[in-house]
């Protein structure tokens, strides 16, 4: 999916924490597509990378996605492959999993739940959050 | 404070871009740095020239433009975005075949990795959409 390749050697030494907050259904509107775009591109800048899903953006990561009929392109394999770009931080929503009624087995990949007491701690800590 | 600001939503769409506009305007009267701003999604939509908006409403692709002049800011747009969206500069218009480019004075066409860069070298980065 990336498209372009960056010198991340001008960043030694600068690492903050970077969370990207996904908030958007995967298809419907790009916001999800477009974002994990982001990930991937952003990783090789070897930040402290955390990626959170909630409100609809759990379903991002829902297994069984079949997008043919609407000839839409199913991204939802790609991450899987967050892990080989180091990115392995993922936190899902436990509201926004329970109100969808989803649980963890639903996924395709592991995610960390947390309450929404953890999420805004977790928040807290973060330099930058991107939000898509 | 260096402020890096990244636009999601196109103009006259949604208010978003306009807020982004009124938020860096301020910042820069109030002595505040904007290190980028960048555009992603239908964010790229600020950047084309061909926007023509009735007489009696704010031009806000020429706004973002008299910012870049007045105040050096960095104004780029996302290339994979702009591609799918037809924002393209006159060497992405050879490159594509295209028999013309739309891009607005004052922005360039860039990576993402711009944006990852404005997010380390900001003192807060500004998201402003949805």
């Amino acid at each position: 999916m990336s498209e372009e390749m960056y010198d991340e050697d001008e960043y030694q030494g600068t690492v903050k924490k970077l969370m990207y907050v996904n908030r958007k259904a995967p298809y419907g509107t790009i916001y999800a597509l477009e974002s994990l775009e982001v990930v991937l591109i952003g990783a090789a800048f070897d930040q402290d990378v955390s990626l959170v899903f909630m409100d609809d953006g759990v379903y991002q990561l829902k297994k069984g996605q079949d997008t043919k009929a609407t000839e839409m392109k199913n991204f939802s394999p790609t991450y899987r492959a967050l892990e080989m770009y180091d990115v392995e931080k993922l936190f899902v929503s436990e509201e926004s999993m329970t109100d969808r009624g989803l649980t963890v087995d639903d996924l395709v990949v592991p995610v960390e739940v947390l309450d929404s007491s953890q999420m805004t701690d977790l928040m807290e800590e973060q330099d930058v959050i991107l939000t898509f | 404070m260096k402020f890096g600001i990244l636009v999601n939503e196109g103009p006259y769409t949604h208010q978003a871009a306009d807020t982004a506009y009124q938020f860096t305007k301020a910042a820069l009267e109030k002595g505040h740095e904007i290190y980028r701003i960048f555009f992603y999604h239908s964010g790229v939509n600020n950047g084309t020239r061909f926007t023509s908006p009735p007489q009696d409403d704010r031009d806000l692709v020429q706004n973002w433009s008299r910012l870049a002049e007045e105040h050096n800011v960095d104004l780029v747009v996302c290339v994979a975005a702009a591609q799918r969206r037809g924002i393209i500069d006159k060497d992405e218009a050879n490159r594509h075949g295209k028999d013309c480019d739309n891009l607005a004075p004052g922005f360039r066409i860039s990576g993402l990795g711009q944006l990852i860069e404005a997010a380390i070298e900001s003192d807060r980065i500004m998201v402003f959409g949805d």
